[in-house]
């Protein structure tokens, strides 16, 4: 009971302090409104969803280091398709690269499965895999997006009796986000699969002798994972209308926002909002140091100092919560 | 009676050879080095010779400095994904003040922000328990903004490799390369500290059961501590080496040798969650892993399809070891 309430007092503070830096940044720039809200929600997009894939797999005891290439690769994969295609086909590709993501993913665990060799070191292998894949697929940045996948992350969603002055604070990247995630999480963490993705971040040997099924669960974690980095390479493709084979920053981001969002790194403890507010709120700490005028530089120096600093505190609080 | 007969039937073949790989875990990684030796030669019949083993040797040297920290880390159950920044950024330095400084001088600057990220890395796992891999990560990131921020600043001097360290790095002597110089006294080091000190005991048992460690009254966090400021010094001597070898100072120049370095480790036969390994191995492991991309480079292969081979490749190795050397 104890745990569930730090846990949930965790995610709780975050969301205060999110808050709390919505307010610092209106005071930074009194004119920040809806518009840059808008643009904060879509830069946090494939962040987000490289953050939803690293917590699955985390959540059940494992590591993904792959997850920023296979981002790279479904989304050279989708812009690849795209490119001069017509706006119809589109309907077809993004299913095509979710499935691709899914697939990827399984293979991931199922490697670790077969292989026996530790979830950090297949993935390592992996990423190198991929990053080829996507260099095979797109030697340069390139290819295309169809019109209405990019629009679907631009703008506003107009709410039918409600005022605009509160229908603009709501982004459409906002409500695509929470809409594929809620759409794979809830019925997940309701699920029979969700208990056992749990139980074996727990503890395999304890869920095994329970009769939980550790492979298949292993490698379910690991394909919902490759799913929601194929989401997140999507929205590279839908936000830059190309498909670049390089991969982004996203791994260290999404570890380092996995452990803000309060996920054991050992696995077993945490959920999927944690994190998600984690993301926003380091990206708004970068919005506010920009809005600053801080050199882009230090501010990458103020972004480790702060993950490092709160990595710190949670494990001494994780400590003190230990030995009492 | 029956049993001394039983003793005395030889075990079969494919056991006595799987035993005595697990007594020797180095025979299987030098006959799979032979044999990717051989496929090159065959492949392109006359480049193996001595200045192709002189330059493999080189570029090995390097790797198998950086997967030091790797095998030591790893041995207590951690990983330091600083090195390439801390390598990165000792050789940025040193670049950046031979300008004006004496080299010695420079090389003592040069090795400061390394001492100062090992010293953070080993308070944040050893006293505060950090994730290794988290609070490296960290430290790196923060490394790398300082360095942008300082490259702002000596843009204008400019850079100057010191005539030393290009000697050591690029230098043979008698169809030897000079960087073994360097090498072979912090690899002799690296293997006796393992193996005949007692720190490097240490390092195998807060790895094998860091509880059980602690209750024989071993300080955590002091051996943590001098481990990854260990650790970060020999990345920052790599730095220097491997600017004398690549002789143009950049942001990224030691980043390509990062997830290679944990690879080495890996195919040498150090266990990712500690206690079992050793620096033999991997020094197998770091030539096995250049021999390899010089053999997918003379395939001629786009780089995507080169960089799938690695990938595949480094996993099977550590499959098939793994499997070779113990059947849990």
């Amino acid at each position: 009971m104890s745990r569930f309430l730090r846990r949930q007092g965790w995610v709780a503070g975050l969301f205060v302090l999110f808050l709390a830096l919505l307010v610092v940044t209106r005071l930074i720039q009194p004119g920040y409104g809806a518009a840059d809200f808008g643009s904060l929600a879509r830069a946090v997009l494939p962040y987000a969803f490289a953050v939803a894939a690293q917590t699955v797999v985390v959540l059940a005891g494992g590591i993904d280091l792959s997850v920023a290439a296979m981002m790279a690769l479904t989304s050279v994969t989708a812009a690849a398709l795209m490119a001069g295609a017509s706006e119809e086909f589109a309907l077809a590709v993004v299913p095509f690269v979710l499935a691709l993501g899914f697939a990827l993913g399984a293979m991931n665990g199922a490697l670790i499965v077969v292989s026996r060799v530790p979830d950090i070191v297949v993935t390592l292998a992996t990423l190198f895999m991929l990053q080829g894949a996507a260099l095979l697929v797109l030697d340069a940045p390139g290819g295309g997006a169809a019109e209405w996948l990019k629009a679907l992350i631009v703008g506003t969603v107009p709410i039918p009796g409600l005022p605009g002055a509160v229908t603009d604070w709501i982004p459409k990247a906002l409500v695509v986000l929470v809409i594929c995630l809620a759409v794979v999480w809830i019925p997940l963490r309701r699920s029979r699969l969700g208990l056992s993705l749990y139980a074996i971040g727990s503890s395999d040997l304890a869920a095994f002798r329970s009769g939980v099924p550790v492979a298949r669960t292993k490698i379910l974690a690991y394909a919902l994972g490759g799913l929601f980095a194929a989401m997140g390479g999507l929205t590279l493709t839908m936000s830059t209308g190309i498909g670049a084979p390089i991969p982004g920053p996203y791994l260290l981001a999404s570890v380092a926002a996995v452990v803000l969002g309060g996920v054991a790194l050992g696995g077993g403890r945490g959920g999927l909002l944690g994190p998600i507010i984690a993301v926003f709120v380091l990206r708004l700490v970068r919005t506010d140091l920009t809005l600053l005028a801080v050199d882009p530089n230090v501010t990458t120096i103020i972004e480790g100092v702060i993950m490092v600093v709160v990595v710190m505190l949670g494990a001494l609080v994780a400590m003190r919560g230990r030995t009492p | 009676m029956t049993d001394t007969a039983t003793l005395d039937r030889p075990a079969p073949l494919g056991r006595r050879i799987r035993r005595f790989m697990s007594d020797q875990p180095l025979v299987p990684l030098i006959v799979l080095l032979v044999i990717l030796v051989g496929v090159l030669e065959f492949l392109r019949p006359g480049i193996v010779n001595e200045r192709w083993i002189a330059n493999t040797v080189k570029f090995a040297i390097p790797l198998a400095m950086l997967a030091a920290c790797q095998t030591m880390t790893m041995l207590t159950g951690g990983i330091d994904l600083s090195v390439s920044t801390v390598a990165t950024m000792a050789a940025f330095f040193m670049a950046a003040q031979s300008v004006a400084l004496d080299p010695v001088s420079a090389g003592a600057i040069a090795l400061l922000p390394a001492l100062l990220i090992g010293i953070a890395n080993g308070i944040g796992v050893g006293v505060f328990r950090v994730h290794p891999l988290i609070m490296t990560l960290g430290t790196s990131l923060v490394g790398i903004g300082c360095l942008q921020v300082y490259q702002r600043t000596v843009i204008a001097s400019g850079a100057r490799v010191p005539d030393g360290l290009t000697w050591l790095g690029t230098g043979l002597t008698g169809g030897v390369p000079n960087a073994l110089l360097l090498f072979i006294p912090v690899a002799a080091f690296v293997i006796l500290m393992l193996r005949f000190t007692g720190f490097g005991r240490l390092l195998y048992a807060v790895g094998d059961n860091e509880r059980a460690a602690r209750l024989s009254g071993v300080q955590y966090w002091r051996v943590i501590l001098a481990l990854y400021v260990l650790s970060a010094l020999i990345a920052g001597i790599t730095g220097l080496l491997y600017l004398g070898l690549i002789r143009t100072p950049s942001l990224s120049l030691a980043d390509p040798l990062m997830l290679p370095s944990v690879a080495a480790a890996v195919i040498g036969g150090t266990s990712i969650f500690g206690g079992r390994g050793g620096y033999a191995g991997t020094i197998v492991g770091a030539l096995i892993l250049t021999v390899l991309t010089t053999l997918l480079r003379l395939l001629q292969l786009p780089e995507g399809a080169r960089l799938i081979l690695f990938g595949a490749i480094v996993l099977l190795v550590t499959a098939a070891y793994l499997r070779l050397v113990d059947d849990r």
